[in-house]
């Protein structure tokens, strides 16, 4: 994974709300390989002059869109297919949960600023100027100089930096989980599919 | 200090802090599906690791697959790769499969319920937004993303940091034509499809408790669209009837050890959240949408919205929007609206008490020429159920089709899809732009008012039928 620490270039404003993951990336692509899904997306918002179309936020690192970015479907497709366009960053003013959370598995960004904010910085962002993420100092710079300060979460903001996946971390604690269970098998023995206090299931449970 | 239901059921399931207020959270169930289950397994495959615990995953090809009478796994031939890897891939790790045409086959978030995978107290995750469906049986059930589904598949944990916690009361009786699908769009309506975002949601009150199951399982299944991953109505004795007897319930001194976990799991009455709401089931109408977000609602006898009136600059734009994509006029009355689809299905409204809902209104009646009128069950055991109550062929008498159980139209994954510019109600969950296919015009809607503007060939106020 990519680490992310300073991302600095135009800044596409999308400024709608409610852009929902079916909308980033339409289900019918789900199958096209992760590298060539930027071509799809975001494709039912590419009328002629589409913003991301225009020659100056072609591989524009960040995205400025509208509040409740991401909902709906959980699909991981759509960050892959921001990322295809080259977008690193998205500043919004909230976002989908999983969405969000499909951001961090990926070495994507999701800033989150208060809207007025956001609606600032795509005025300014409009004729292409540059815009600065900051994650380090976790502060995104408008071009006129104006600096935004965002919070994110330290464990998430570090992963960022560092590129680190969080599959490879948890591995490590395997002995752990395997111990819990253990002993919430004897705790809950219900928990364990069509148990009678133990047992254990077959790949065809309704035979 | 007082505890919720939630924080009852997150704190029985970390195997341990990880700091920063991160857990690693036990899961106990897993669904998967055909679009992202077999990806997932081969990803997992592709870096040398193997499935950590096959007998807590369960899988179901629902998406990518035809719904016509008579298909197999390769009749959507876009969607065979995805279904046969899917087959064989859990095959190989030993996990249970409910393949087409089976017992089990069928939505994951309607088999899951009502084959006892999903029980209360438990966390269950599936790379799909609408697991929350499954909370309305007292379950932690979220979606995940493609990375977090293969993160379970290896370790059965994820990696998370609690969401702030949100209640929704419920008093009142629902009135006559009004169904649990019209309170969800309600309520959506009312706070906005961003109210939930970062939050569980708790569903409770009265209105809960005189709530039946199924239908509790269409208030959290519609909850995902408020932004809140996890939805969930606390278990009671209805929820205990509902699972008992289930093919993968507990049994025996299981069974008994599981009804008094259950019964524990309650929140306290001096319990606080972060944010509440209250609605009086009484005052709702049926509902439907207008737009192109599920908070686009209006009552079935009200008028398209002016975007003028909007509150905001965005909103008014967002509105604006929507209604050109939809084809309608501010102050256009909703109901009469000519409609060319009518869509009965989804894992919001494919059990059998939706069914019946939509035959009550249909009995003796014949869909109007020019609707084309569906019926997806949401799995071999509501078909079966249906059958013998003989539903099928009430409904085709009505001029419906009856079809096999799967995703169908809600998703469009599976080459079912409402043509560019023809408009639909539908009982599924999302009317976004393009979900039932490029161009379709979703109104969403509850399995009552679907058959009844079926029969009208225009949106219809059901509690005229």
């Amino acid at each position: 994974m990519q680490p992310f620490s300073i991302v600095s270039g135009p800044a596409a404003p999308l400024m709608r709300q409610d852009i929902d993951t079916d909308v980033i990336i339409r289900i019918e692509h789900v199958n096209v390989p992760r590298a060539e899904l930027g071509q799809w997306a975001l494709e039912p918002l590419r009328a002629p002059g589409f913003v991301l179309d225009q020659p100056m936020f072609r591989g524009a690192p960040i995205l400025l869109t509208g509040a409740n970015f991401g909902c709906g479907s959980s699909r991981e497709h759509a960050v892959w297919a921001l990322q295809g366009l080259g977008i690193r960053c998205v500043i919004a003013s909230s976002y989908g949960d999983i969405f969000f959370a499909n951001c961090f598995q990926n070495g994507m960004l999701p800033v989150t600023l208060p809207e007025t904010a956001v609606v600032s910085l795509a005025e300014q962002a409009a004729r292409g100027a540059n815009v600065t993420v900051d994650l380090r100092q976790c502060i995104v710079i408008a071009p006129d100089g104006t600096q935004h300060a965002f919070t994110l979460d330290p464990v998430r903001r570090e992963m960022l930096l560092e590129g680190v996946d969080e599959l490879g971390l948890t591995l490590r604690s395997a002995t752990q989980i395997t111990a819990w269970q253990r002993e919430d098998a004897l705790r809950r023995p219900w928990a364990i599919p069509n148990s009678a206090g133990g047992g254990s299931v077959n790949t065809d449970p309704l035979m | 200090m007082a505890r919720t239901f939630f924080d009852r059921i997150w704190d029985a399931h970390v195997v341990t802090e990880l700091g920063g207020g991160w857990v690693l959270l036990h899961i106990d169930r897993h669904l998967l599906h055909d679009l992202s289950g077999g990806p997932a397994l081969a990803d997992l495959a592709s870096r040398g690791l193997t499935v950590s615990r096959p007998d807590l995953c369960f899988a179901t090809p629902d998406h990518a697959v035809s719904s016509a009478p008579g298909r197999n796994g390769e009749t959507y031939t876009d969607g065979a790769k995805l279904y046969a890897t899917l087959r064989d891939r859990t095959r190989d790790a030993g996990i249970a499969f409910f393949d087409l045409g089976r017992r089990g086959q069928g939505i994951v978030h309607v088999m899951a319920p009502e084959l006892g995978i999903t029980l209360p107290g438990t966390t269950m995750v599936c790379g799909d937004s609408h697991t929350c469906t499954n909370g309305g049986l007292g379950a932690l059930a979220f979606g995940i993303g493609s990375s977090e589904v293969v993160h379970v598949l290896a370790t059965q944990t994820l990696r998370q940091q609690k969401p702030r916690q949100m209640r929704i009361t419920y008093d009142g009786h629902i009135p006559f034509g009004v169904t649990v699908k019209d309170v969800a769009l309600h309520v959506i309506g009312a706070l906005g499809a961003a109210a939930g975002v970062g939050h569980a949601i708790e569903h409770a009150g009265p209105g809960i408790a005189s709530m039946p199951v199924e239908g509790r399982l269409t208030l959290c299944n519609l909850s995902v669209e408020l932004g809140a991953k996890m939805a969930f109505c606390a278990p009671d004795q209805a929820t205990a009837d509902y699972v008992f007897g289930r093919p993968l319930a507990p049994v025996g001194d299981a069974w008994e050890m599981a009804v008094r976990d259950w019964a524990a799991l309650r929140t306290d009455d001096d319990a606080r959240f972060d944010k509440e709401a209250r609605f009086d089931m009484a005052a709702v109408p049926p509902t439907i949408t207008w737009g192109t977000s599920p908070e686009h609602t209006a009552a079935v006898d009200g008028v398209v919205p002016d975007p003028r009136a909007a509150s905001n600059a965005a909103t008014r734009d967002a509105w604006q929007d929507a209604l050109d994509y939809m084809g309608l006029r501010p102050g256009q009355a909703l109901r009469g609206t000519p409609v060319d689809w009518v869509f009965i299905g989804s894992c919001a409204n494919s059990r059998l008490s939706d069914l019946r809902d939509a035959a009550r209104v249909i009995r003796g009646r014949h869909v109007s020429p020019g609707v084309q009128a569906w019926v997806v069950p949401g799995s071999v055991e509501v078909s079966d159920a249906a059958e013998s109550e003989g539903l099928p062929s009430l409904f085709r008498a009505a001029g419906f089709q009856w079809r096999e159980p799967g995703c169908s139209m809600c998703v469009a994954a599976n080459g079912e899809i409402v043509p560019p510019g023809q408009r639909s109600v539908s009982t599924s969950n999302r009317n976004f732009v393009g979900r039932q296919g490029p161009g379709a015009r979703t109104h969403l809607a509850s399995p009552a008012t679907a058959a009844a503007s079926a029969l009208a060939g225009a949106i219809a106020d059901v509690r005229e039928y």
